[in-house]
């Protein structure tokens, strides 16, 4: 379904004349038709990813390339790529169907061809009745969605969105994230999502990029970024879990809160330091002493499917774990966790 | 209930100091001069064909004056608003600072910049360039108002540009209209409430001005505001001065339900 490459950023690095780095030396490649996120935390870089592909901003080193041709300092104008705004920019001084037809008056198409692609659009997301209201009179995510079709109607060849959802309630954000990624499917073209939401992140995509502190930390599928964090930066990012110092003893033996586990990592090298991954989930609660490990329940909250319980463990280590069986607070426990849930990560130099 | 009680004095004020004078000069425009019984006299007297001469050059006037401070004043608001903080201040303090000097003092000024030996045309003819002789004409009393009056253009467009959200006009670049575009379809249009406020800042008071047009336009040039300061301290006819005013205020109104019209985004401006 992904095809070749149509956006290239090369040792794109963003610093301002303050001397703050924004961007580090970013590669990064986006293929047609692939729904890419860019996670990660406020100032992480990943909004002025996305300025500096839409043009607003210039690299200060590094190219971006699209279709192969260097696009760095080509204005925004004569770009094929749409943007969809944080908090919508619509235009208030006029009304909903002149805000979506905006860029094909711009290109001075002829007027039928504007008012059927312009009605073709808000037929897709539902506002065929909503033409000539006020941009105000909108409620949020109607306004979200004429922000949306009104970058889509130009036909973007990419499709950038800014945390586009990040002013909507809950449930509205959940309708919407459907939504988008059914426009996506529908209009097929390639969309580069920012969101400092995991869960967002993890539902939409195709490829996550998880960026901290001007870098990437990891890119990969939502499957491959949640069960095999890199580190413990994307570990701790996407999801809960708990992150333990460890050591790997060899090919299938790690270390950790004072026991030998078994797992399935190799390759990682014998008796060196590492940083151990296991997912609150995947801690399996049994008698106090059948498990591998043992220790107490300090507090348990009732989270709806499960409940949610912190334990120290004999070595002092404070365990996130999830079941749907309620122990209660102040009871011994044993722990045991499978070979299959324990992720090694190589300790990286900092 | 207080919050009524607070606006009393306010109420009381606007009576005292608007309603009373505008039922007084139109008492004396309908009312002889000598029986102060009522009449149109005063008013037919005010509509001859010379009076509303004066009364067109008055508007005339004040209209080419107010485009020509929407012309300069325009791209001087937006330069104020794209500058950078700190030249912004010293920017708007330029442009504010000489509203500090007396208003005659800084018109007087310009009667002796202006004058045949005036400064004016001593650098004129020290680049060689022919002697301007504009003092007691139209273009006079036009510089005059624009100098007066620009800054009243500036403010307001400034503080509405100064509001603007900048990512409409980054989302009109991303939809491919480039700087002339995105100025003409977004940046303008939205900043008319500003250019209105503006126009009848500088309007108003261009139109009934009787200061300028009388240093700098000569004894004998008459705008609407001249002949009725004439009426008013020189001949002492205030009933012919009210019915002057009442008519002029008539054309204000008009022009300014004209200008309104097209004004329908900013509710609560400065006018209707």
């Amino acid at each position: 379904m992904q095809g070749e490459e149509i956006i290239r950023l090369e040792g794109l690095t963003k610093w301002y004349e303050s001397g703050h780095t924004v961007l580090d030396h970013i590669n990064l490649t986006v293929r047609r038709n692939e729904f890419l996120t860019l996670l990660g935390p406020s100032g992480c870089g990943k909004t002025t990813t996305l300025r500096l592909i839409a043009g607003f901003e210039q690299p200060s080193e590094g190219r971006i390339l699209f279709d192969g041709q260097d696009i760095s300092h080509t204005p925004p104008h004569q770009r094929r790529i749409n943007t969809v705004f944080q908090k919508h920019a619509l235009f208030p001084h006029m009304n909903v169907f002149e805000n979506v037809a905006f860029g094909l008056t711009v290109k001075k198409l002829p007027k039928d061809e504007i008012e059927d692609r312009v009605r073709k659009m808000l037929a897709l997301v539902n506002l065929e009745d909503y033409e000539n209201r006020s941009v105000d009179s909108l409620s949020g995510g109607q306004q979200q969605r004429v922000a949306i079709v009104r970058a889509l109607v130009n036909e973007p060849e990419v499709l950038l969105l800014d945390e586009p959802l990040s002013a909507l309630d809950l449930k509205l954000r959940r309708d919407m994230q459907v939504e988008l990624k059914r426009i996506q499917q529908r209009v097929g073209s390639t969309f580069i999502y920012v969101t400092h939401d995991q869960e967002e992140a993890l539902t939409m995509s195709n490829t996550v990029v998880v960026m901290n502190a001007g870098r990437i930390q990891q890119v990969g599928r939502p499957e491959d970024i949640y069960n095999e964090p890199r580190n413990p930066f994307v570990a701790d990012f996407i999801g809960e879990s708990n992150i333990l110092p460890g050591r790997m003893l060899r090919d299938g033996l790690v270390h950790f809160a004072d026991y030998d586990f078994p797992c399935v990592d190799k390759g990682i090298g014998q008796d060196v330091p590492v940083d151990v991954v296991v997912r609150p989930e995947d801690v399996a609660i049994v008698g106090a002493d059948d498990g591998m490990i043992r220790g107490t329940v300090e507090s348990v909250t009732f989270m709806g499917v499960h409940y949610e319980m912190r334990i120290t463990g004999e070595d002092g280590f404070l365990w996130l774990v999830q079941s749907t069986a309620m122990t209660p607070a102040g009871a011994p426990v044993g722990m045991n966790i499978g070979p299959n849930e324990i992720h090694v990560m190589t300790k990286e130099e900092v | 209930m207080g919050r009524r009680l607070y606006a009393y004095p306010y109420h009381l004020w606007t009576f005292l100091f608007t309603v009373v004078p505008l039922a007084l000069i139109v008492y004396f425009a309908f009312t002889a001069r000598d029986t102060a019984a009522f009449t149109l006299d005063n008013l037919r007297q005010a509509a001859q064909p010379v009076y509303l001469g004066v009364l067109w050059h008055s508007v005339w006037l004040a209209g080419v004056s107010t485009f020509l401070c929407l012309l300069i004043g325009y791209p001087m608001a937006m330069i104020l608003a794209k500058s950078r903080v700190r030249y912004r201040r010293m920017l708007t303090m330029l442009i504010v600072v000489p509203m500090w000097m007396n208003f005659l003092l800084r018109t007087y000024a310009w009667m002796t910049l202006l004058e045949k030996n005036g400064a004016v045309n001593a650098f004129l003819g020290f680049l060689g360039l022919p002697a301007l002789h504009i003092l007691y004409t139209d273009y006079a009393v036009l510089l005059g108002m624009v100098y007066n009056f620009l800054p009243f253009m500036i403010l307001p467009i400034y503080s509405v540009l100064m509001k603007m959200d900048k990512s409409l006009l980054e989302a009109a670049e991303d939809l491919g209209a480039d700087a002339w575009t995105s100025f003409r379809r977004v940046t303008f249009p939205l900043s008319l409430p500003g250019v209105y406020a503006g126009t009848i800042m500088v309007f108003m008071p261009a139109v009934t001005t009787f200061v300028i047009s009388r240093l700098l336009g000569g004894g004998q040039y008459m705008l609407a505001g001249n002949v009725i300061e004439q009426q008013f301290l020189a001949i002492g006819n205030w009933n012919f001065g009210s019915a002057l005013s009442v008519l002029m205020m008539i054309l204000i109104f008009l022009s300014m339900i004209g200008l309104s019209r097209y004004d329908k985004d900013s509710d609560g401006g400065l006018f209707l």
